[in-house]
């Protein structure tokens, strides 16, 4: 299994480990539900070295990016990030995305799921338009600072005033000697952002982090906890929500397709199905009766005939309800509708919501 | 970590524990099975008078993040829930071993105790964990 930069310290705050995509990564540390409310409550720590990052650059690194991808890479200005999509070819989606821009035109970093690493490599290389392609992976260590006191926490540490950028920007600066790229970015709903370091200096702020943020209450936080928050926002998970299958717009990720602006990978086949109407679309809901939704249960109407099924399901902590994401028919999507989840053989009353199933802040 | 393994009862080898009075069986999860778990969110138990079978699934426990099954230490009936678990699921993780109990079942045969561990195996068990 292969070890991030953190590996140590995250036995030595006593973390539960497992493997994850390859990865032996902390599952939780002192308890899911704590972790979780510390991040909604004050601010929390996220190893996320193991996911991948692929630097592109070159004069052709803005061409093979608008190729490889569904957002229109061409309005990102230096220091910006954007969210995106790498299509495949029958319009299914091979990976979700963070493209930040270093230098318009001939330079940027793309974080890909650790999941995916390896097949996104392949993609990237398979697809290049003449760009100079470099897994960047194993440079970077990555940590996550979330939470009410994050900006607070990011400013102590390395000065940078995260309170003053907006969401998905980003700034390089050199820390302690370290190369370092901060983002405003997150996977939790809250406040904060997240680092890219070189793996050797990682744990030298990871622990800063930990150290300048005693009186703020930090806490490392684990993958359990990282996936009820996303849950509660209802973010996609690669895995979940999204795989080689999907029809994009169903997701609710239209927004980041650009078909006006570019040609890309899997275009054709992806407007078609936008321009076929939607047939399925992916909704929050909540349990009426007792029961918590995992993924790959069956939705049902209250006639019990099938109309969907669950990509991600949970006990909600901040909210203490069990809450779900799942693609159903389309017309069973309007807020209030009522459904049910087979839960071992029960149908389980539940209710289409309003999602992020927290309000944001 | 020391768990309060009790002497009297009887144990699965997926941490249930029985305790039995007569042909009575009180049936709960042991301290390692909920620390493994973690925080507990919910119980689903099954009905007064339904059936259960040796070692097969009788009902499941939850924590935020997994289902696991609970697993019949013995065959029988069951005649008595603890229904207040449904309401204060965090509360077996309190005191898994006495009031975080689950069933109490009508064993139909005492023989069927001879598949169980007794507590000297039971921690072998988990000290190989």
């Amino acid at each position: 299994m292969k070890k991030t930069p953190l590996h140590q310290n995250h036995l030595n705050h006593k973390a539960k480990m497992v493997e994850f995509a390859g990865w032996e990564m902390p599952i939780q540390y002192v308890g899911l539900k704590e972790e979780h409310l510390n991040v909604r409550n004050h601010v929390g720590l996220f190893d996320v070295s193991h996911m991948g990052e692929i630097r592109v650059q070159g004069p052709s690194a803005l061409k093979t990016l608008q190729w490889l991808t569904t957002n229109n890479v061409e309005i990102l200005e230096n220091g910006q990030a954007q969210y995106s999509l790498l299509p495949n070819a029958e319009g299914g989606l091979v990976d979700d995305i963070i493209v930040y821009c270093l230098e318009k035109n001939q330079d940027y970093l793309v974080c890909v799921n650790a999941s995916n690493e390896e097949k996104d490599w392949q993609h990237f290389q398979k697809n290049n338009q003449g760009a100079w392609l470099t897994n960047e992976s194993a440079h970077w260590g990555q940590i996550a600072v979330q939470g009410p006191q994050a900006f607070e926490l990011i400013q102590r540490v390395t000065g940078i005033e995260a309170s003053q950028m907006k969401p998905f920007q980003t700034k390089s600066i050199t820390w302690l000697g370290a190369q370092m790229i901060f983002a405003s970015t997150g996977y939790t709903g809250e406040k904060g952002g997240e680092f890219f370091i070189e793996a050797a200096s990682t744990g030298k702020l990871w622990e800063a982090l930990i150290e300048k943020g005693q009186n703020l209450n930090v806490m490392p936080i684990g993958l359990g906890a990282r996936d009820t928050l996303r849950t509660e926002m209802k973010y996609s998970l690669y895995g979940h929500e999204i795989n080689e299958t999907s029809n994009p717009y169903e997701a609710g990720l239209g927004w980041v397709i650009k078909p006006q602006a570019k040609d890309f990978i899997g275009k054709t086949p992806i407007v078609a199905r936008k321009d076929a109407g939607l047939t399925r679309s992916l909704i929050g809901f909540k349990t009426i009766e007792r029961g918590i939704p995992r993924q790959d249960y069956t939705l049902h109407d209250l006639e019990g005939r099938q109309i969907g099924y669950v990509t991600s399901g949970t006990h909600s902590p901040s909210l203490d309800a069990a809450i779900g994401i799942g693609y159903v028919e389309s017309r069973f999507s309007n807020l209030g509708t009522e459904i049910a989840v087979d839960i071992r053989g029960k149908k389980i009353k539940s209710v289409v919501c309003k999602t992020p199933f927290l309000n944001q802040k | 970590m020391a768990f309060h393994i009790p002497e009297d009862y009887y144990y699965t080898k997926e941490h249930e524990w029985a305790q039995v009075d007569e042909n009575i069986v009180t049936v709960g999860i042991t301290e390692f099975a909920q620390t493994q778990l973690g925080e507990v969110v919910y119980v689903d138990l099954p009905e007064e008078g339904q059936k259960v079978t040796q070692g097969t699934s009788f009902g499941v426990v939850e924590s935020v993040k997994a289902v696991s099954d609970l697993y019949c230490p013995v065959s029988g009936t069951v005649i008595e829930v603890n229904t207040a678990l449904m309401d204060d699921p965090a509360s077996l993780n309190d005191d898994p071993i006495n009031n975080g109990w689950l069933v109490r079942i009508e064993m139909d045969s005492e023989k069927e105790l001879a598949n169980l561990m007794r507590a000297p195996d039971y921690k072998k068990l988990i000290a190989d964990k």
